[in-house]
């Protein structure tokens, strides 16, 4: 795919060496682009390592988790080759991230405004006032009522929508080129859900910044993303525009995900489930990795791994179907009850 | 299907004492759940759905008497929940099972899933000693689980298996009820549709009825006869599954709907974005408690409390919504967010 | 809201500082040995003692002279030490001020060395810094403080002649029993601080540091340390107590007129009033500290809730 991208990520592999034996390949072989000023979302399931890709590339793994090979390369520079103090310097500066958890990712013992004036600190050589100002208008941007008096309150008085959103704040301190989010909005209530994705979104058109969504919720992906990457197991499955993996998904995990989905704006009779459990990351399996799981599999796809094809200019799949040896079944489609969605 | 009741919830509160001043007395008390009534029918799936704080769970636990109640009536076949003695409620737990979020936590890591199994046969005494295996064998089969696996301890299964080894425990001593606290929200979606479907299946199979607490609406929908609707303590909305998600009356149920995000790129909701976060249950405000954060509300919303009641013109449908304006709310006045 | 729990929290030490006072009371009085005959001497008459019983008000019910102790303590009265016939506030104040000096000497030392022994220890995981400071905590936690006393008091009085081996008052005569004191406490602060960095390097907020682009520097000492204080502060303050109490050992061995051997010498003579007075000012001390431990720990962490 051509895309002027602002991140770029070949064949990523990040590894866990629990002992000399047992090692976790987290993220094995990894590769897509966020496009500039656009969002991709990463989804999968958890152990897809869909985190553990957006943690390596502002390496912020813990231990033992390494990257053992591949490239990152942000606006062409390749991240893995930065030295820690340059790491430093990109870090919530030009790309920035937000957690999972705002209830735990701020510090209990620092108020609110010293924790959003340590960034612009960092990477700015600002006046105390002029610091104290910008946080003031960084709470004002995430739309946080009356902030002169927020700047000295500490997270717990805070509920956790409002605590996200100072998450937020810290992130845009230095106007990142790219937001990383993962699983933004996954521990809070869907009506504060619905006002984080939209504080993204917005933030997003205002200042022209690239953001890569992490999340395991389809919804939120049709909603807020333009391009998605498709997690299983360490690797990309598919990887294509949103409107196109919603009509004319691919890979059987995409289609399997999307009959399991329990929706609430259609009626639907009975899901149709995956069946199996995502393989252990000690026993993965030889050939293509949902082949266990995988409805349509066949004695090719349990020997040999494929690799990610480029389908059209739009759609890349993992799947041995769209190739030429494939000579089983080719029907890959999505329940009744979802075409007439 | 008419089927008989089987439980009927009649003026429930549960307040939790707030402790404070200088002598550590009472200060006030946060109502958890303020005078709420419902049946659930025997054979259906009633749902309480609502965000964090709405009081969903603690009705659960109020049923099961996990916490005595302040005030109101637990009728459960009969028998009032609220009243029987310690001893009575004990043996009354074979009949009123329940299944939470985290499997993990409530099965012993130190007992192998036959152990788990056989103590909650054994203290129900549900069949004799000599059957206890094959009946064993009969629930995993049930649930999905390999019998070869009995032996096993909980960490060497996968969350969705540990919950399926959850709803072996609960079905084991043949329960009427089950209520399931927020038992598939831990699962991954594949995962998540084959313990749905399980529960299904046993419903149809078993007659079970089930009372489900969850704030996944696309989980609720699939699930479920009727919904109640809850915020801040209060039923605001209740009716038949498919009319809450047509026809939703309450803004609050709507702005709820229209809050979760639609898994078809083309189809973007309409969304109405609440202001503001649900207010502390210690301090609810007056009148409607969704007034503070209602759009269309009124003066006369924060002094009256709405009574729960019928739509008017919808008088054969089973649909109740405690709202003072709601046939004249017309929500295609409202400005809805602009990026959808 | 600080200051209504401050008062609260004082008022609060009124009923233990009482339980506290029966509790020493009925102990000793039910120790066996009776304090007439004791002072008294040998081969006194019983005329003798029963006088000095009369006199001493020991021939009045229990909880009459409990009741009497209670009412002048609450006046700042303890009476007269029944040995040497002085007021027991002018007997115990000197003693307790040496005593306070090196417990609050020893307090520091340990805090100051075991902060900075643990934290070296938890950024350094597992590598052989870390099993060293580790191992040698370990040493200094097993071993007795009058030993260890006793071997430095060996080598650098005796062998060396660096310091002097006993006293107390000049500067060069407070080093060897502080360490003495201090270093079990230092080795008991420097396991607690390495595991609660431990547990707090790994918390959410310490990666949102990261992802910020601060130094690790900054982590660390910003971040980190404050929260890992918080059970840190617990140990040090009853780490603090048990000092108060517990060096009658260390100043024996340096020959330290401190409240502790006071207490020791006089339960010998059975003396009562000095016993429960200096009892009384060391269990004050201790809870007192106790509630400085709940202030700091709201100066720390706003989250704990006072009530």
């Amino acid at each position: 795919m051509d895309h002027d991208s602002i991140l770029k990520i070949n064949d990523l592999k990040t590894y866990f060496k629990i002992d000399d034996q047992k090692v976790v390949k987290a993220v094995d072989g990894v590769s897509f682009e966020v496009p500039k000023g656009k969002t991709l979302g990463i989804v999968g399931e958890s152990g897809s390592g869909k985190s553990i890709t957006a943690l390596s590339i502002l390496q912020l793994l813990d231990e033992p988790g390494e990257i053992v090979g591949g490239e990152i390369l942000f606006n062409g520079d390749n991240l893995i080759e930065k030295s820690i103090p340059e790491m430093r310097k990109i870090r919530g500066n030009q790309i920035s991230m937000i957690f999972q958890e705002p209830m735990t990712s701020l510090n209990p013992v620092h108020t609110i405004g010293n924790q959003i004036s340590e960034t612009i600190d960092i990477h700015q050589k600002l006046s105390r006032t002029e610091s104290k100002k910008k946080t003031i208008e960084l709470l004002e941007l995430v739309g946080i009522p009356s902030p002169e008096k927020r700047i000295k309150q500490y997270p717990f008085e805070l509920s956790g929508g409002m605590r996200q959103r100072v998450m937020i704040a810290i992130a845009l301190a230095s106007n990142p080129e790219l937001l990383i989010a993962d699983e933004p909005t996954t521990a809070l209530d869907v009506t504060i859900q619905a006002q984080i994705l939209e504080l993204i979104k917005d933030l997003q058109d205002q200042l022209g910044m690239s953001v890569m969504l992490i999340t395991h919720d389809l919804g939120v992906v049709a909603e807020t993303c333009d391009y998605v990457a498709v997690m299983y197991a360490g690797k990309v499955v598919e990887y294509s525009d949103v409107e196109t993996l919603f009509e004319d998904p691919k890979h059987p995990y995409t289609v399997g995900l999307l009959n399991s989905l329990p929706r609430h704006d259609i009626k639907q009779e009975e899901l149709t489930p995956i069946d199996g459990m995502v393989p252990s990351p000690f026993e993965m399996p030889v050939g293509c990795r949902f082949a266990p799981r995988c409805p349509h599999a066949t004695d090719l796809c349990r020997e040999k791994l494929p690799s990610l094809w480029e389908l059209n200019k739009d759609q890349e799949v993992r799947c041995w179907i769209y190739t030429e040896e494939w000579d089983g079944d080719q029907e890959v489609k999505v329940s009744d009850s979802l075409n007439l969605a | 299907m008419t089927h008989s009741t089987l439980l009927k919830v009649s003026g429930l509160k549960q307040y939790f004492p707030i402790k404070g001043g200088f002598f550590g007395g009472k200060v006030n008390d946060v109502k958890a759940v303020d005078d709420i009534s419902f049946e659930v029918n025997e054979g259906e799936t009633v749902s309480i759905v609502g965000e964090s704080g709405c009081g969903k769970s603690t009705t659960g636990r109020s049923i099961l008497r996990f916490e005595t109640p302040t005030a109101g009536e637990v009728i459960f076949d009969g028998t009032n929940l609220t009243t029987v003695s310690k001893k009575e409620l004990k043996q009354l737990r074979s009949e009123l099972q329940i299944i939470f979020q985290d499997p993990y936590a409530s099965l012993n890591p130190r007992q192998t899933v036959r152990q788990i199994l056989y103590e909650a046969i054994d203290i129900q005494k549900v069949v004799p000693k000599g059957e206890r295996e094959d009946y064993l064998f009969e629930l995993l089969e049930l649930v999905g689980i390999q019998p070869s696996q009995a032996d096993r301890f909980p960490h060497e299964f996968s969350g969705g298996q540990r919950q399926r080894i959850g709803i072996a425990r609960a079905l084991s001593v043949k329960p009427k009820l089950i209520i399931c606290d927020e038992a598939v929200s831990a699962l991954d979606v594949s995962i998540q549709a084959q313990v749905l479907n399980l529960l299904k299946k046993l419903q149809r199979e078993m007659g079970l009825t089930y009372l489900f607490i969850a704030h996944d609406l696309g989980v609720v929908r699939h699930i479920s006869d009727k919904i109640i609707v809850m915020y801040l303590g209060k039923i605001v909305e209740m009716g038949d599954s498919e009319e809450i998600f047509e026809n939703p009356q309450h803004p609050y149920t709507k702005a709820l709907l229209s809050a979760i995000p639609v898994p078809n790129p083309k189809k973007k909701s309409q969304r109405i974005l609440l202001k503001g976060d649900v207010p502390s249950p210690m301090n609810v405000p007056s009148g409607c408690r969704f007034h503070t954060r209602c759009p269309f509300a009124t003066e006369y919303c924060a002094k009256k409390v709405p009574e729960l009641r019928t739509p008017n013109d919808q008088e054969t449908v089973n649909h109740v919504a405690a709202c003072h304006y709601m046939e004249e709310i017309d929500f295609s006045s409202l400005e809805y967010s602009k990026n959808v | 809201m600080m200051l209504k729990f401050i008062v609260r929290r004082l008022l609060q030490l009124v009923p233990v500082l009482i339980g506290v006072t029966f509790l020493v009371f009925i102990m000793l009085h039910i120790t066996p040995g009776d304090p007439a005959e004791v002072l008294a001497g040998e081969g006194a008459t019983v005329e003798t003692i029963e006088n000095i019983n009369e006199r001493l008000g020991l021939n009045e019910p229990l909880h009459q002279q409990y009741l009497s102790f209670l009412s002048n303590a609450v006046q700042f009265d303890f009476g007269t030490s029944w040995r040497t016939g002085r007021e027991v506030s002018s007997e115990i104040a000197p003693r307790f001020f040496v005593t306070l000096e090196l417990a609050i000497y020893s307090t520091i030392l340990s805090v100051f060395l075991g902060v900075i022994a643990g934290v070296i220890s938890a950024v350094r995981r597992y590598s052989l810094t870390d099993v060293t400071i580790m191992l040698v905590a370990l040493f200094g936690l097993s071993m007795p403080n009058f030993w260890l006393g006793l071997m430095l008091m060996q080598w650098f009085a005796v062998k060396l002649d660096w310091l002097p081996a006993t006293g107390w008052g000049s500067g060069s005569q407070v080093i060897l029993p502080v360490i003495a004191l201090g270093t079990a406490g230092a080795a008991i602060i420097a396991r607690m601080t390495r595991s609660s960095m431990l547990e707090i390097i790994s918390q959410d907020y310490i990666r949102t540091a990261r992802a910020k682009g601060v130094t690790e520097k900054v982590v660390i000492y910003r971040h980190a340390l404050r929260n890992a204080m918080i059970p840190v502060v617990t140990v040090v303050g009853l780490q603090f107590g048990y000092l108060l109490g517990g060096a009658v050992l260390t100043e024996t061995v340096f020959a330290i007129n401190g409240l502790g051997r006071l207490v020791v010498d006089r339960i010998a003579s059975r003396d009562f009033p000095v016993i429960q007075a200096s009892i009384l000012v060391i269990a004050s001390l201790f809870v007192f500290v106790n509630v400085l431990v709940d202030i700091s720990y709201r100066i720390l962490n706003k989250r704990i809730d006072l009530d």
